[in-house]
């Protein structure tokens, strides 16, 4: 089923939480709702899943499969909904919490007792809790209790899954699991889902398309390769990743930094003008020697080639903080120590020229 | 299995509070000197009654009345405040609104006034020309000098306790909980019934029990209120204190050893009921 919100915005006193913002997430897709915190993309998900009500306007709505929920409670939407602390009821066993959406359904909607059961046991058996039906939440581990929290939101067999930083409080190890399995999961049941995380990787990971969003607003909508390579804006580019930033002038469609000069067509006016230059870790080589085109000279301060790529730190001459991403065969070949100057050269860069106001 | 057992340390290991066995053996002196002393000195004394006369002075028909009307009204008092304390701690810990705090110190009312002077305000208002009293008479119903009028004084010196323990419980429970099952379609009733109220049943059952236990032994509001009717409306504490007054020591503490012994069993049932439903998912939280 496809939700789709239509000019929403929501204000909690003087605080804006989303600003006019408007989404489409097809059927059987899984979105990410990615932002730093107070960017709003909570407050998005419980007004699609009906737990917060947006600012009343004559333009603004909410629609499952092309049709109105506005007016309807959280109960009616047939959402499930995941929490970030799980939310699960601690006095119940972890059987009696996922069986309970189907418990309290009306008499005449109510599921035979067998019915029950084996549905709550088809859901174990997809958790791999099996064997913890009798167990109280507080004997499980973190990541157990929130698989058993997706399980009971999966009870009632929801149109439409909306999880919260559902794997925000776990850690890092558990994290990895849990993202693998539910983008599994995802691909076998193919439920429209929504996912709530502060976590970049997170997001480029699981979703099928990311929605980063800042300050009430979205900044883009794209596919994990669209945000990450193709960023719309200084923001996306900041938050997705790590990323060496330089101040420069720009005019005629090209910014100057150095020796070198970067393109930017966005800016053809003759007028110069500040503007910013990023360049990702892995963007930039290393060479320990000038061949002819410009380049950044800059001394190693440190190397760390723990992990699957070397991670080189570097000061240019006038004291700007460079990062560079090596390959290990890279690294060897270069044989750099702290202290050395080498020289950085660019393979890609983006410019962007920060809005003025005249 | 259960963490917390791993963390509960034997008096002998490391701390970096000592003190264990300064403090342990001050608790035992001044609970024996407060508490266990003076209780078995109502024993001791009782016993000289002699094991014919003691079953005479407690199984005394008018001492039974007695008895009835005391547990009866308390255990009626205490579930009355079992229920509408719930509703006042709820609606002081949910909702705001203006003149909050006010409402909040009121609560506690009933704990700070002399037990004598809530006795007398209530007569007043219940009797047969107070402020209420007038209105119910035409109804058949008499409120002062009545069993009624006995649960009425027992309720209102029990609605703190209730509530006391009740708002920490309440403002520990989640909001997510309740946003949780309303997601999975529960009604705001099966909500209430299902996720919140067995999560504040211990301190439900808590304050019900402090809720009794201090209707058992009140004395001061009753008094007033009951009119002491023999048979019909004289509270156990009542029966003590005239017994003493007529010089019999000895009847009077037999009469206050059955109290005890009823008090305490009552006591005991309750922890163990609270115990039951708590110790089921007690761990990390």
């Amino acid at each position: 089923m496809s939700i789709e919100v239509k000019h929403i915005s929501k204000t909690f006193g003087d605080f804006t939480a989303l600003n006019d913002v408007s989404l489409r997430v097809n059927d059987g897709e899984l979105v990410a709702l990615l932002g730093p915190s107070g960017s709003g993309k909570t407050t998005l998900l419980r007004i699609i899943a009906g737990l917060e009500t947006p600012d009343p306007r004559a333009d603004s709505a909410i629609l499952f499969h092309d049709s109105s929920v506005s007016g309807q409670p959280v109960g009616k939407r047939q959402v499930g909904f995941v929490f970030q602390h799980y939310a699960l009821f601690r006095h119940m066993s972890v059987f009696e919490n996922i069986a309970f959406g189907l418990r309290v359904r009306p008499r005449r909607e109510r599921l035979a007792k067998s019915e029950i059961q084996d549905r709550v046991h088809h859901l174990l058996k997809l958790i791999q809790l099996d064997a913890f039906g009798n167990r109280y939440p507080s004997q499980l581990s973190g990541g157990q209790r929130q698989r058993v929290a997706l399980a009971r939101a999966l009870a009632v067999e929801p149109k439409v899954l909306l999880l919260d930083e559902p794997f925000g409080a776990l850690d890092a190890k558990v994290r990895q699991g849990l993202r693998a399995w539910l983008r599994r999961l995802h691909d076998e049941i193919h439920l429209t889902s929504v996912l709530v995380t502060h976590d970049q990787e997170e997001a480029l990971e699981v979703a099928d398309r990311v929605v980063v969003m800042n300050q009430a607003r979205i900044e883009q909508v794209g596919t994990p390769e669209e945000v990450f390579h193709r960023p719309a804006s200084e923001f996306v580019i900041e938050f997705l990743g790590q990323v060496n930033i330089f101040h420069s002038r720009v005019r005629n469609g090209s910014a100057r930094l150095g020796e070198m000069t970067f393109d930017c067509p966005s800016y053809p006016h003759p007028q110069e003008r500040p503007a910013t230059i990023y360049m990702r870790p892995h963007e930039l080589d290393i060479k320990r020697q000038q061949n002819g085109v410009p380049s950044l000279e800059a001394e190693v301060v440190r190397v760390n080639p723990a992990g699957s790529i070397a991670k080189i730190s570097l000061v240019t001459r006038d004291g700007h903080e460079v990062q560079v991403d090596l390959s290990l065969e890279r690294l060897q070949e270069l044989n750099l120590g702290e202290g050395e100057t080498v020289f950085l050269y660019p393979k890609k860069a983006r410019v962007f020229v920060p809005h003025y106001v005249i | 299995m259960n963490p917390i057992s791993k963390n509960r340390r034997s008096p002998k290991q490391y701390s970096v509070l000592p003190g264990f066995g300064l403090t342990m053996g001050y608790t035992l002196l001044y609970l024996g000197l407060i508490v266990l002393i003076p209780l078995a000195a109502l024993f001791l004394k009782s016993s000289q009654l002699g094991w014919d006369d003691f079953l005479k002075a407690v199984g005394n028909p008018r001492v039974v009345a007695s008895y009835k009307l005391t547990f009866g009204a308390s255990f009626i008092a205490a579930t009355v405040n079992a229920i509408f304390g719930f509703i006042v701690a709820w609606t002081l810990v949910r909702y705001q609104f203006p003149g909050k705090r006010l409402l909040d110190a009121m609560v506690d009312l009933p704990f700070a006034l002399p037990t004598a002077v809530s006795g007398i305000a209530l007569t007043a208002i219940y009797s047969e020309n107070g402020w209420i009293g007038q209105y119910l008479e035409p109804l058949g119903i008499h409120a002062a000098f009545s069993p009624l009028g006995i649960t009425i004084a027992l309720t209102f010196i029990g609605l703190p306790f209730v509530v006391r323990t009740l708002q920490p419980a309440i403002e520990d429970l989640q909001r997510e909980n309740e946003e949780a099952a309303a997601s999975l379609g529960a009604s705001r009733l099966q909500a209430m019934l299902r996720v919140i109220l067995p999560a504040v049943m211990p301190a439900l059952l808590t304050g019900f029990a402090l809720s009794f236990a201090r209707a058992l032994g009140e004395y001061g509001s009753v008094v007033f209120i009951s009119g002491n009717m023999p048979m019909r409306t004289e509270i156990t504490s009542l029966l003590i204190i005239s017994k003493l007054e007529q010089y019999d020591v000895a009847g009077a503490t037999a009469i206050a050893v059955v109290m005890l012994l009823a008090s305490f069993a009552l006591l005991l049932a309750v922890n163990l009921l609270q115990w039951w439903s708590g110790q089921r998912y007690r761990g990390v939280a």
